[in-house]
Formats: structure tokens, C-alpha cells, sequence
């Protein structure tokens, strides 16, 4: 058994039949082969699978494809400007390296993207409660609070 | 002895953002799961849910019968494949035989006992939930201690007493110490299970190529070429018929420094089938299957003078080993009796460390290996020799550190520190962080009853794993230099980085010797096909192991040049430098591109030179590296409810020469909340039956963002002599240095309670029941 979902996932339409079991994670990893978001926990509890559903930051573990019926998703991929200039939060990632294998990093700059959207000058205390959904085991988080830091000094 | 590069104001020793981030930020890297191939199947394990119990029977027909279910294999299947491998060997060690698959036993929680391969993930997963085995469960053991008493559940009926191996080392006079000692300190001292949670689990892909007779594996790994070698070795295909590749490996930490069941079982399974075939550790399994870190009971007793000088140190160290060995497993606590002694000048140590048997998953290598433990061990028991004495913690330790003209530095454990100046170290933490100041400080507050602590650990490590007949594998590591015809540089390393940023690091170093741009290089590693032999990354080795192979390539590839650059500008005065050949008497030029091109087009060839510009090599150091540091946390306890608050970290680590210090601080902050996950919050904690209680980021207490302090992070630099790059390892430090600061911090906060010592994780319940007398 199978339903119909359409969604716009980066701006672009996609069309599928799905599973109603199919997580969007899943979804957007194989059936639209968007690999950037990862699977770190399947719980909801690490945020390597954040992307961004009509404006706010989700887990894409936790939530089903079907329930994303007419969504518009902005995955790590869509950050960037198609001809490869990068948004100022990927930047200041960059920048700071605030990244070591980069696992975490995709739903980091999702959910760092929505802390600074929500709160364009945190304190770094700020920062840390609004990174508090999303585990990184390499960086010890320092580096990511500076870039989260520096790319609102900079209006991200 | 090599002599240390001088030319270091270059590229080497800047804050330079990685080369590797790109791909990382955009979320077009490849790691294992992103990889697909035609007609790939699936695979999911069955586990089980026992700690102990005999298996009875397997009835796999209605997982077989689901439509999408390829194949079903049980232990009873697994026949032409060699067990897990151990590489570690010890006098008399015990080693079990680690099939793939269970055969009529299992031996803890998630042990593998049967496979389905479907032609998708979901419907692996519900074959798997098909799959019905009959367990008669005995009774478990997951407490070492326990483990070791008279009459426990024998983990393996083959060894009733669960011991593993004892191995004792013994160093200096220890009767001499302890009849000569003025004051004698035991204590008890844990280091608990800790779960080493690389965000990405394992996962492998495997592909069989009938025609070629030929496997090609993707794995999460840190070990490509050691894991080709085993996996040929247990599936019986040769060698160079086996390409295991390393693609994007999502953090390791040691937990990825290992061969493991599932690897060689999916590329059993893809020969049976035909067919490329996936697995994907869940979450879940990775906190019951990959192995764990640490798992010591220390019984310390140290030996002094009443004036605070060490004169021996007595450890009994159980050792968790879990059921088996995976492939360094016995070895890990050995590493903790060689770093025993600390910074400290004492020559007497005793050991005698009991590898036991426990229904647990086998514990292994876990950033720092063995050497956290011992770290901590020391480390705390100074500061309770500190305590009995009534000596200030940071006195006690300048009175007992190795002094710097005494390097290097034969310890009682056989090592000789290779260099250091380890009171410079701790009086810059000292002086960073304001000590004088911080202990009348904290007089003032213990009159208003305030629970103020401050914490020193002075930590040595020993890594840049390491002259090969000391290390269970090759310790040296191989480069090669390939220069294209362009002049574009392609350099090979044998170590596996997957975080630690060598693809930009290297990429300095070889910039600044042949003098090309950063963006003219690439890096390359992990792929068994295309880079030479090489042993991997683990003990804080790729800088100080993979450099110094990395440098002499780049001499080699240098001296062809000049070769070169002689025959073009036709004189032998001819200097390379800044990327071009100059003679010295004309001033006429020819660029590093000139000539790559000519190595290649060899219309000309200089005396004695073959064509092509091309250099490998293999280099072994002449010893270990010992970085070295002082942490040093500032805390409150509020005694209400036990809650710890770090008012200050500050963290001097000494890791000789940096090629990035940018990528150093990271290393130093990622390691100090691995350290501080143990000192306060992280367990891998066991109930009798063998059930992982903390088996999920919801009960397992991972670092975040809001519990980290922040750590403010300097140096001082003491070059090892033992590479020509002076370099000393940093992957391990912070989390060797931060514990035992953590701990310290609290235990001193505590002291005027009478609290005198609290086993980790230092959670608000324990700390709250010890202030009220309940501990
Ligand atoms: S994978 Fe979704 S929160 Fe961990
Ligand atoms: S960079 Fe590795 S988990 Fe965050």
C-alpha cells in the first residue's frame, strides 16, 4: 500500500508513491537522493537529520514522509546559491572550523541557521541552549558557537 | 637523529581553514550509507536479547518465506570464514574463538545469531522481526569484580574463572619503596564503561565480483589497509583481490580502529548472493555492539615521604575485557601500567592487571586507550597524597616532575619520555588561570559555605604510535609524492584521517616545501587500490607518524628536481626554492611546473634518472612522542542538589611543533568533552542480567553544547626530537588532561566536607547523596 505525496524539497517539485511507513529521512536520503542530511540516532535525540519544514527546523527521523504531503523542505543542499556561493552560516562554519568529520555538520547549520533566524544576536549561552538538540562528538561545540556567533555578528 | 625543520614561518604553523570542509558543509560528501549500487540488497541482524544463553534452535522459515527476503543466514550457514581477529598478544593469553555469527551460545547483548538480506531495508528489518530463536538463558556476569569471585557464572565454561590473562610489570625496588615510605595512600579508583558514540555508526558495503573473484568493501573504518589484510585473511580471497575503502568515516575515536563481525559477514554474504549487499548499524547497535572504552577497577597505593616525594606506586587493575577480544582488547590496559608513572620522578611501580572475562560487548581502544585511566589513576592519587599531607597540589607536583635536563628520560615502566618541560606547563595554567588569587578565593568562599574546588591534572601521554616491534601492528607509516605533468601535486597517505584534517594539514607542509600553492594539492587516503600500505589512524599518530613519512617523500621528490632543474638551466650551482629552480650564477629560472612537465615528457633525462616525478615512503620512528600538558577546572557545587558548575577551564597542552593550530584547538576542545563526559556524565552502565541500561541517547548522557565550559586553550612547545617536523600527537590530549582536572576540581570542592574521593561519573544524585552522608 502505498499514497501519493508531492512536495518541494530546495525549491524543486518532486512527485512520489511512498510508503506510509516511510520516514522523511528516508525519504529525502534514497527516494529523492538528498544525502547530505544523516541518520545519527533514529530517536530524535542527535539532529544530524535536521532540515528545515515550512521555516522551521525539524528532525527528519521523526516524522513521516506522507506527513510531509505539500511541504516545502530546505535541505543542507539548498543552502547554497546555485552557482555555488555559499550561505554566510556554511561560511562561517568554514571559516571557524567548526566541523571535524562532518557528520553533525548538515543538521548543525540547519539548526544554527534557525537560531540566528529566530534571534539575530544571541549570547553564546543562547547559542548553546539552541544547539542543545543537535550532538557533535569531534568539536566539543567551541567552534560552532563561534561560528554561529560570528555569521549573526555578520546578519546571517 | 633528524633535525627539526626550520622553515616554519610558511604555511606550517597557520590558522588555515580546511581544505576537506566543502564537501562537508554542502552535504555532498559520501559516507558509507550514501553509497549505492545496482541491484544492492540489504542487511539487517538479528540479536540477542540475552546476556547469556544457549541457543536452542533458530527458525528462520518465515523470515525466508516474506517476499523481498533474498537469503536468511544463521551461525549454522557461516562455513570458509575465519573468526574475528585479535591482534594483540599477551604471555598466556586466553583467546575465544569469536565466530561472525553465534553458534549454540551467546555471550551478551546483541551478539549477532542470524542475518536477513532483503531488497530493501524496511523489509530486511521485518524478516528480521520474523526470525524466531529459542534461547535457554543461563545466568550472566557483567561486574569484573564479580566476574573474578569464587563461583561466579563462567563467561566462558572453558575458563571457570573468567580470567583472560594476568599480567604483571614490575619496575625499580617496590619493598625498598614501601619499608623507606613515610606515608602510604590506597584507594579505589573506577573507569567506567564509556560508549564511544562516533555520530556516524558503522556501516559497510560490500561487492563481489564473481568474474574477478574479487571483493570490494566500503567501510566505516580508521584501518583500511590492516582491515584488507585481516578480511582477506578470514573470507580466503587473496589480498590483492580485496579493495577496502575508507569513504567519509564519520568520527571514530577508536571505536572504528578494529575489524569487525559484520564486515567480514557482508562480504560473505555478497558471494552468496551475487549481489553488492548493505548494512547500517542503528543507534541502538552501536551502543550494544561496537566495542566500549575504558572498564577499569584500579586498586592504587601510593608510597611518599612526609616532604611529598613519590616513591612508588602499587596498582591491582581489573580490567572489563567483555566477552572477547576484539582486536586490540587485551592490549589497551597494558598501555595504562606503561603511562603509571605520570610526569612524576618516582622509579618503583608494581603492577599486576586482570583481563576478565564479563557478558558484556568487548571493550577496546576509546580515545586515549589505557592511557586516561592511568592518568586519572595518578592524577588523583596525588592529589589525596596532596590531601593527606596537607601540601597544595600544584607544590606537589613541581616538587615531583622529571626535570627538564633529565630527558630523555628512562621510566620504571621502560618508556623514555622523549622531551619536555613539564613545570613550564603547569606555572603558564598556573598563571593563566590566577591560581594564588583563585585559593583565596576560595578561603572565602568555604567560610560562607560555598563548595568552590579547583582542580590540576598534569598529564602525560604517550603516542604517535610508535616504533614497530612496540606496537601489535607496523608502527611507521608510508607517503607518496606524485607530481602530475602540470606540476598539480597528488599526495597518498597511509594514516586514514576522518576529521582530524590531514587533507589540509599535509597539504601545508607539502606547499611549503615545494613551494606551490595550497590549491594545487590534493590529498588522498583511505582506498586500499590506490594508496600504498599504510597502518592508520589511532594514537594521535597521523601528524607525528604520517608527517615525517610525508616530509622525506617531499625531499626525495626536491632532490629529483634540482636533478632537473640542473639539466634546464645547464649549471650544477642551482638552488630549489619558492617553487623554482634558480641558478645561482645566470639568475635564469625554471618553475616547478616547468620541470614536472619535463620528468614526464623526458626528452632529456638528467645522469642516473629515470623519468616521471614520483616518491614513496615508508618511515618508522625511533620512538613513541610524549605530549604533555596541565589542565586545570575551576568548579562550584551547589549543595542543595549536588549540581556542578564549571566556572573555568583552562588547558596548557605541549604538543611540540603545530602544522595548524587552528585544527589543534579542535582537537583539544573535542577531546576535553569526551573527558569531561567521563568525569561527569557518560556510563555504559550493566544490569546483572547483561541488559545495557544506558543503550540510547536518552538514558546515555552525551556532552551538549549547554554542558560544555568553555576552554581556554594555550601552549607551551617543546619539539620532539624523535621526527624532523618536532611534532608530538594532539588527538589524545584533552581528554587525557580534562579528567582528572574535572574530578580534582569537585573533590576539592568537596574536601571540607571530609569527602575524599567519588568514582565518575560525578552525577548531581551521587553528589548530592555523598554531601548528605549517604554515599
Ligand atoms: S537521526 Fe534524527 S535526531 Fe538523530
Ligand atoms: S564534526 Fe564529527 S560529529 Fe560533529
Amino acid at each position: 500500500m502505498t499514497r501519493a505525496i508531492s512536495l518541494t524539497i530546495n525549491g524543486k517539485h518532486y512527485e512520489h508513491d511512498v510508503e506510509p511507513r516511510l520516514l522523511l529521512i528516508h525519504y529525502l536520503r534514497e527516494v529523492a537522493g538528498l544525502t547530505g542530511s544523516h541518520m545519527g540516532c533514529e530517536t530524535s535525540l542527535c539532529g544530524a537529520c535536521t532540515v528545515e519544514l515550512d521555516g522551521k527546523a525539524i528532525k527528519s527521523c521523526t516524522m513521516f514522509a506522507v506527513q510531509a504531503n505539500g511541504a516545502n523542505i530546505v535541505t543542507i543542499e539548498g543552502l547554497a546559491s546555485p552557482e555555488g556561493k555559499l550561505h554566510p552560516m556554511q561560511e562561517a562554519f568554514w571559516n571557524e572550523h567548526a566541523l571535524q568529520c562532518g557528520f553533525c555538520t548538515p543538521g548543525m547549520i540547519m539548526v544554527s541557521k534557525q537560531i540566528v533566524e529566530r534571534n539575530p544576536s544571541p549570547t553564546d549561552t543562547e547559542i548553546r541552549e539552541g544547539l542543545d538538540g543537535n550532538i557533535c562528538r569531534c568539536t566539543g561545540y567551541q567552534h560552532i558557537v563561534n561560528a554561529v556567533r560570528t555569521a549573526a555578528k555578520a546578519g546571517a | 637523529m633528524a633535525t627539526t625543520v626550520t622553515n616554519i614561518e610558511k604555511l606550517v604553523g597557520k590558522r588555515i581553514r580546511r581544505k576537506e570542509d566543502p564537501r562537508l558543509i554542502t552535504g555532498t560528501a559520501t559516507y558509507v550509507e550514501d553509497i549505492k549500487l545496482p541491484g544492492m540488497h540489504h542487511a539487517v541482524i538479528v540479536r540477542s536479547p540475552h546476556g547469556a544463553a544457549n541457543i536452542k534452535g533458530v527458525d528462520i522459515s518465515k523470515a525466508a518465506a516474506l517476499p523481498g527476503v533474498a537469503a536468511v543466514f544463521t551461525g549454522a550457514d557461516i562455513t570458509g570464514v575465519g573468526s574475528v581477529v585479535c591482534g594483540a598478544d599477551l604471555p598466556g593469553l586466553r583467546k575465544p574463538v569469536h565466530h561472525i555469527l553465534a553458534q549454540s551460545r551467546v555471550y551478551y547483548v546483541g551478539h549477532p545469531v542470524a542475518v536477513v538480506v532483503a531488497t530493501d531495508r524496511y523489509i530486511a528489518a521485518d524478516g528480521a522481526d520474523l526470525v524466531e530463536v529459542d534461547y535457554e538463558v543461563t545466568q550472566a556476569v557483567t561486574d569484573p569484580e564479580k566476574a573474578l569471585a569464587e563461583g561466579a557464572p563462567a563467561v566462558h565454561p572453558e575458563w571457570p574463572d573468567n580470567k583472560a590473562f594476568v599480567f604483571l610489570q614490575k619496575g625499580g625496588d617496590m619493598e625498598k619503596a614501601f619499608a623507606d615510605a613515610e606515608v602510604v595512600v590506597k584507594q579505589r579508583i573506577t573507569s567506567q564503561r564509556l560508549v564511544p558514540n562516533a555520530m556516524e555508526t558503522r556501516g559497510v558495503v560490500a561487492d563481489w565480483l564473481q568474474a574477478e573473484h574479487s571483493l570490494t568493501l566500503f567501510t566505516s573504518t580508521q584501518i583500511p589497509h590492516l582491515a584488507r589484510t585481516i578480511l582477506a585473511g578470514q573470507l580466503g580471497i587473496d589480498e590483492n583481490r580485496v579493495r577496502v575503502v575508507a569513504p567519509e568515516v564519520g568520527g571514530g575515536f577508536g571505536s572504528k580502529l578494529n575489524v569487525y563481525a559484520e564486515e567480514a559477514l557482508m562480504g560473505f554474504i555478497s558471494r552468496k548472493i551475487g549481489k553488492p549487499v548493505k548494512w547500517i548499524e542503528s543507534r541502538r547497535e552501536n551502543f550494544l555492539v561496537t566495542i566500549h572504552g575504558r572498564g577499569h577497577v584500579d586498586y592504587f597505593e601510593i608510597a611518599a615521604k612526609r616532604d611529598g616525594t613519590i616513591l612508588g606506586l602499587k596498582l591491582k587493575l581489573i580490567q572489563d575485557l567483555g566477552a572477547y577480544h576484539q582486536l586490540l582488547t587485551p592490549a589497551i590496559p597494558t598501555l595504562s601500567v606503561l603511562m603509571m608513572p605520570g610526569l612524576y620522578n618516582f622509579r618503583n611501580i608494581d603492577a599486576e592487571v586482570i583481563g576478565t572475562f564479563t557478558n558484556c560487548v568487548p571493550t577496546d581502544a576509546y580515545r586515549g586507550a589505557g592511557r586516561p585511566e592511568a592518568t586519572h589513576g595518578i592524577e588523583r592519587m596525588v592529589d589525596l597524597l596532596a590531601a593527606e599531607l596537607n601540601m597544595d597540589p600544584a607544590v606537589i607536583r613541581f616538587k615531583n616532575f622529571v626535570q627538564p635536563d633529565q630527558f630523555p628520560f628512562p621510566t620504571a615502566t621502560g618508556l623514555n619520555y622523549d622531551s619536555g618541560d613539564y613545570g613550564a606547563t603547569l606555572q603558564k595554567a598556573l598563571d593563566t588561570i590566577g591560581y594564588d588569587d583563585l585559593r583565596k578565593q576560595q578561603a572565602a568562599a568555604r567560610l560562607e559555605g560555598r563548595l568552590m574546588g579547583i582542580g590540576i591534572s598534569t598529564y602525560g601521554e604517550l603516542c604517535a604510535f610508535g616504533p614497530s616491534p612496540a606496537t601489535p601492528a607496523g608502527g611507521w607509516e608510508s607517503a607518496t609524492v606524485r607530481v602530475e605533468p602540470s606540476g598539480k601535486v597528488t599526495i597518498h597517505t597511509g594514516t586514514s584521517p576522518h576529521g582530524q584534517g590531514q587533507e589540509t594539514s599535509f597539504a601545508q607542509l607539502a606547499a611549503d616545501e615545494l613551494g606551490v600553492s595550497m590549491d594545487d594539492i590534493v590529498v588522498l587516503h583511505g582506498d586500499t587500490s590506490v594508496i600504498p600500505y599504510g597502518i592508520g589512524t589511532f594514537g594521535s599518530r597521523n601528524t607525528a607518524v604520517g608527517g615525517p613519512a610525508l616530509f622525506y617523500a617531499l625531499q626525495d621528490i626536491k632532490e629529483k628536481v634540482k636533478k632537473f632543474g640542473k639539466m634546464l638551466l645547464k649549471s650544477e650551482n642551482v638552488v630549489f626554492e619558492n617553487g623554482k629552480c634558480t641558478c645561482q650564477v645566470s639568475g635564469k629560472e625554471v618553475t616547478f611546473q616547468t620541470i614536472a612537465g619535463a620528468a614526464y615528457r623526458a626528452m632529456q633525462l638528467p645522469p642516473d634518472t629515470d623519468p616521471g616525478l614520483v616518491a614513496t615512503k615508508f618511515w618508522e620512528p625511533s620512538n613513541f612522542a610524549f605530549p604533555f600538558g596541565a589542565h586545570i577546572i575551576v568548579s562550584e557545587v551547589d549543595r542543595e542538589t549536588g549540581q556542578i558548575e564549571i566556572k573555568r577551564y583552562v588547558a596548557v597542552d605541549d604538543i611540540g611543533n603545530q602544522l595548524n593550530p587552528l585544527l589543534v584547538e579542535g582537537q583539544v576542545h573535542g577531546g576535553a568533552a569526551q573527558g569531561l563526559g567521563q568525569a561527569l556524565w557518560e556510563h555504559g552502565i550493566y544490569d546483572d542480567n547483561g541488559q545495557l541500561m544506558t543503550g540510547e541517547f536518552m538514558d546515555y548522557a552525551m556532552p551538549r553544547a549547554s554542558m560544555m565550559p568553555w576552554v581556554e586553550c594555550s601552549h607551551t612547545t617543546t619539539p620532539s626530537p624523535v621526527n624532523p617536523l618536532g611534532v608530538k600527537g594532539v588527538g589524545e590530549a584533552g581528554t587525557i588532561g580534562s579528567t582528572p582536572a574535572m574530578v580534582n576540581s569537585v573533590m576539592d570542592a568537596l574536601m571540607p566536607l571530609g569527602i575524599r574521593h567519588l568514582d565518575m561519573p560525578l552525577t548531581p544524585e551521587k553528589v548530592w547523596k555523598a554531601i548528605n552522608g549517604a554515599a
